[in-house]
């Protein structure tokens, strides 16, 4: 079968959708992670999404909703996506409210949210069928994304998108230095709140189809090569959503001509283009200044 | 700018002690003191970035921090990020809208490149921040500052550290800058840190002296007396002083 012919496969056209869904979604927020020195953020949310899926999967078998008509209801993800949400709020409160900074913020909620996915999967009879197993949770499964995925991912980007464009002068203008924004009149607390739990949202959905381990580099690798590339940061935002969707196509491309992983390929072609954007910077002339 | 009997605490420990003063619209101020005497908190007050733990700020008879619109602000630190990517046009035009450019639009450009030319910057509007020096960045603040024509301009030791702007060019700026915005509003309020006690003494039309307390407040020929800088500074930098 050739690639061609492998476009009018539904499963497939399902994965290139939602491949470029995540890439946008992933993207616009990527952008302020990078900027913002919160690359483990990335893995910090979604492992607490696997930790929201284990508590999932266990309220589903224990209340009997496994066995229930409604898809939705049988989908560890309502019970992940809110739990995503309060681990952002919490790593958000810690930085704000205490002297810990970012990473040690996330560093504890990562813990906490792994240890309780742990637990909570071991609680669940091996002989339950979940729909979702814990292969594709830690790797993804992009070729299994099912129409009900699709939705909810295209649902989420719709909401991240709107309220990137809504927040980016705001979030922009409190990254670049938020003590000159905060006297602009800046709300930079709510900025990044808005920050965090948009990044908890598309992570959450994104988790399943990508994978926990490799959801850092989708909200990382992108941004990262744009950063190379771009002078302005509405630059670096546009290229960081050019460069995911490209690497997503090729990556799924890939994968399907060499009959290897998905997550993996499109990672891995991520990384090739922030190789070729890296080589092709000449050599700086004059060091950045220092403050 | 009023404040009333303002004090702050970082950690329990006072910054500000039960500062109070009026500031009337059109002076040139200028606030000297030691080091760690609280003059960046005062204007961080006046910003409404730091809130007293006892009295009040206001600015223009508003709460401090009401009206961002009509105050131009250069910080001392440029705490910016030095990785993010941006040009000094793009800099001043947050002075224009309070929030980051995605597009600069062609009037933003025309007036920024207008306050650029005013501070001898034009030339660096599409540079890199990342590449700018301490002076050239420091101009591309202050124009970032007037821009926006604030009635007031509040300044954090501009002239510090800094290798390429005069601070002759600097104060003749401020003065040219307060003499075009005579008019029916009045001409603009300047409040500015400075070390340069000469400096003080010839531009500024009155001096704080801040040592967490308001030790002096007035002309600089009675605010910059003997006895004030030797209780504010101590004896043997208050010789330096008063040498300058």
């Amino acid at each position: 079968m050739t690639l061609l012919d492998a476009l009018s496969l539904p499963f497939l056209q399902r994965a290139l959708v939602a491949g470029v869904l995540i890439a946008v979604g992933t993207g616009l927020l990527g952008v302020f992670v990078v900027q913002r020195r919160l690359s483990f953020l990335g893995d910090g949310l979604a492992h607490a999404a696997f930790g929201g899926m284990g508590i999932g999967a266990f309220v589903i078998v224990t209340t009997g909703l496994v066995g229930s008509g409604l898809a939705v209801l049988r989908d560890p993800i309502w019970i992940a996506v809110p739990f995503s949400l309060l681990a952002a709020a919490g790593i958000y409160l810690m930085r704000r409210r205490t002297d810990l900074s970012s990473d040690t913020a996330i560093g504890v909620s990562f813990a906490v949210t792994v240890a309780l996915g742990v637990m909570f999967f071991s609680l669940i009879p091996p002989d339950v069928n979940l729909g979702v197993s814990l292969m594709d949770l830690l790797f993804g499964s992009i070729l299994g994304v099912r129409a009900l995925d699709l939705y909810v991912i295209l649902g989420v980007t719709l909401l991240a998108a709107g309220l990137t464009a809504a927040y980016w002068g705001k979030l922009a203008y409190a990254t670049f230095d938020e003590e000159l924004a905060r006297a602009d009149g800046v709300d930079t607390a709510r900025a990044e709140l808005v920050l965090y739990l948009l990044a908890a949202l598309v992570i959450a959905v994104s988790a399943v189809v990508v994978g926990i381990i490799l959801m850092a580099a989708y909200l990382v690798i992108p941004a990262a090569t744009a950063r190379l590339l771009a002078r302005t940061l509405s630059q670096m935002t546009a290229l960081t959503v050019v460069i995911g969707i490209v690497a997503t196509l090729l990556g799924l491309a890939a994968s399907f001509l060499l009959d290897v992983p998905s997550g993996s390929t499109i990672v891995l072609v991520q990384a090739l283009m922030f190789s070729l954007a890296a080589m092709s910077r000449r050599p700086r002339r004059e060091p950045l200044r220092s403050s | 700018m009023h404040f009333h009997s303002v004090s702050v605490r970082f950690s329990e420990a006072p910054v500000l002690e039960d500062v109070s003063f009026d500031l009337e619209a059109g002076r040139f101020l200028a606030i000297v003191g030691p080091n760690g005497g609280g003059k960046s908190t005062l204007i961080k007050v006046a910003l409404g970035l730091v809130t007293p733990v006892k009295g009040h700020a206001a600015l223009f008879g508003d709460r401090a921090g009401a009206h961002p619109e009509r105050v131009g602000y250069v910080p001392q630190i440029k705490t910016f990020d030095r990785t993010f990517p941006a040009t000094a046009l793009e800099l001043v035009t947050t002075g224009l809208r309070g929030s980051w450019p995605a597009r600069v639009t062609q009037e933003e450009r025309e007036h920024g490149l207008g306050a650029l030319r005013r501070v001898g910057a034009e030339a660096l509007a599409d540079r890199q921040l990342a590449r700018l020096s301490g002076g050239e960045l420091q101009r591309a603040y202050l124009a970032r500052a007037l821009v926006r024509r604030p009635d007031i301009v509040l300044l954090d030791e501009p002239a510090t550290g800094v290798d390429f702007l005069v601070e002759h060019d600097l104060y003749d700026l401020l003065e040219e800058y307060q003499a075009e915005t005579q008019g029916a509003a009045g001409p603009a309020t300047i409040a500015m840190i400075t070390h340069d006690m000469a400096a003080a003494r010839y531009h500024a039309d009155l001096v704080l002296v801040l040592n967490r307390r308001l030790m002096a407040y007035g002309p600089p020929e009675e605010a910059l007396e003997s006895e004030s800088l030797r209780e504010a500074f101590g004896h043997r930098q208050h010789q330096h002083a008063v040498a300058l």
